[in-house]
């Protein structure tokens, strides 16, 4: 363990790596909690590999058109948004069966992604480390992005808590009582999209999707009360990302696979503890 | 409190409400009757200002259904909610006060009312329960409470009795009938006990509407029921009105 902490102090990168993974811990507790009492971590898993999409198109047209500041995390930020605004349209307004048009959007994300990157001039990114996250390329300036999306879900969260739980629980009487359900929906799936760009370099497309939703998941089956159900996520996701970083590095193994594998077997241990509920 | 004037609604092709006439008055407490799929829940969405009238009038409280939505509470069934989902009856009730609501938290004076609902439909003692944990008749309690909590001038409730055994339901009656001498109220059902318990006439909804009063002879039921003999109800109604659009009879 005191390598690890040597490594921290010394080594920029698994210091931006263990920023990155505390700060994102706040916004996925929260965020996962509605995505998993709200049962949508379909939307979510879709939202998150259209992503590539987005990533993809940022490498292509920033080297081709010259474009510094059209970077894979903007690309995919606006990939993941647009997804969300789409899928949220489709389940608000559109006859179209939900499922197919999310299906769809995950599918073309990934496959925009990867003919983008075939015809990227110049040295081909690795795509790998976007699916499954590479802490080696975490940079400062990721850390500050992740910060700063990080505090505007927290204000957005803490500003409109209520409304959101009223949605999730009841579209319906939400509306009855004016508030604009679908707005607030769009809002659950925007946050969404914005979680999932930041835990992207660190964990990568797939498993920041799992870390999004299997601490909530975990934390759920112990809690009937949503606010206790997000101070949980957010603890194991703390507890998640810097245990795992940290053995990760003492075992040299890839660190987003061995956090995801650590959270989905807490998860699956749950499943032998009684359940508090009746 | 409420009126329709040749009130019309479909949403493809067919009528699903057709010439629709009633008017219910102050202090009066309405159920609501019929065959499924004769558009007793669609009348109940064009009341709320869910659904816009294809034609017609409708008026809820002196105004259109979409202005007078503060002042009517809602009843929704408690069977169509997520039992999974991680919310306390105190949560729920405090929904009612969501119009007041801007940004974070509700005011003292909000969770006041929420406890006032709460304690109207004896409930006061499970605030902090999950909803998960209650019984039907208990979620459905509490649905009433959330309701109650808008201060409303006209309640509507869709089948509240649905899905709940009898002796949750006696419990249900005595809070909908000490409810009825404050509030006006509209309740659809199919409950024969719930309608004699609370009901001061009956609306027959198949397409066209029948106004009955209580009690409801035996013959009445069957016909409302009876698919063969829907069709004959409503040629003798419209006939004994000598009225092709208004299909009302006291």
């Amino acid at each position: 363990m005191t390598e690890f902490i040597e490594a921290v102090q010394t080594i920029p990168l698994i210091r931006y790596s263990l920023l990155a993974g505390i700060v994102s811990a706040f916004t996925f507790g929260m965020v996962g909690s509605f995505v998993v009492t709200r049962r949508i971590s379909y939307i979510a898993a879709a939202i998150a590999h259209s992503m590539l999409g987005g990533i993809g198109a940022a490498f292509y047209f920033g080297r081709s058109c010259d474009i510094a500041w059209l970077t894979p995390m903007l690309g995919g930020l606006i990939a993941a948004l647009l997804s969300a605004a789409i899928i949220g349209w489709v389940s608000l307004k559109a006859s179209e069966r939900e499922d197919t048009i999310i299906s769809a959007i995950w599918a073309f994300g990934m496959a925009a992604g990867i003919l983008f990157i075939h015809y990227t001039p110049g040295q081909k990114p690795n795509l790998e480390s976007y699916i499954f996250g590479n802490i080696l390329v975490t940079s400062g300036s990721d850390v500050t992005a992740t910060f700063a999306l990080g505090l505007l879900v927290l204000i957005l969260v803490a500003l409109f808590y209520h409304k959101l739980v009223a949605v999730c629980f009841d579209e319906e009487f939400a509306r009855l009582r004016g508030i604009n359900s679908g707005a607030y929906f769009l809002l659950i799936l925007a946050l969404t999209a914005i979680s999932m760009v930041l835990m992207v370099r660190v964990a990568g497309i797939i498993l920041s999707l799992a870390l999004l939703i299997l601490p909530a998941a975990t934390a759920s089956r112990f809690s009937q009360q949503l606010w206790v159900i997000i101070l949980a996520s957010i603890t194991l996701t703390l507890i998640y990302n810097t245990c795992g970083l940290a053995m990760s590095f003492q075992l040299n193994v890839p660190t987003g696979p061995f956090i995801v594998l650590c959270a989905a077997a807490v998860y699956g241990i749950s499943f032998l503890i009684k359940r508090n509920r009746a | 409190m409420a009126s329709a004037h040749n009130l019309c609604f479909r949403y493809q092709k067919p009528l699903v409400l057709e010439n629709v006439n009633f008017q219910i008055r102050n202090g009066e407490s309405l159920c609501v009757i019929g065959p499924n799929g004769g558009g007793k829940s669609t009348l109940l969405k064009l009341m709320l200002g869910l659904l816009e009238p294809t034609q017609g009038e409708l008026n809820i409280l002196g105004k259109a259904p979409l202005k007078a939505r503060p002042e009517v509470g809602y009843v929704p069934q408690a069977m169509r909610f997520d039992p999974l989902y991680p919310i306390s009856a105190l949560d729920i009730v405090l929904m009612g006060r969501l119009g007041q609501l801007k940004v974070g938290h509700y005011s003292r004076a909000c969770r006041e009312a929420a406890m006032n609902a709460l304690e109207e439909v004896s409930l006061a003692d499970l605030a902090k329960r999950p909803f998960s944990d209650l019984s039907g008749g208990q979620r459905q309690r509490v649905l009433i409470a959330r309701a109650l909590a808008c201060a409303p001038n006209l309640l509507l409730l869709d089948e509240p009795t649905a899905n709940i055994d009898l002796s949750v339901e006696e419990k249900l009656l005595d809070t909908l009938s000490q409810l009825k001498e404050k509030i006006a109220i509209l309740l659809v059902t199919h409950d024969l006990d719930l309608i004699a318990a609370v009901g001061d006439s009956v609306l027959c909804v198949n397409r066209r509407v029948h106004r009955h009063t209580l009690p409801l002879s035996g013959e009445v039921i069957k016909e409302i029921y009876s698919g063969t003999q829907r069709l004959e109800h409503d040629r003798q109604t419209r006939h004994s009105q000598g009225d092709h659009s208004a299909c009302q009879h006291d």
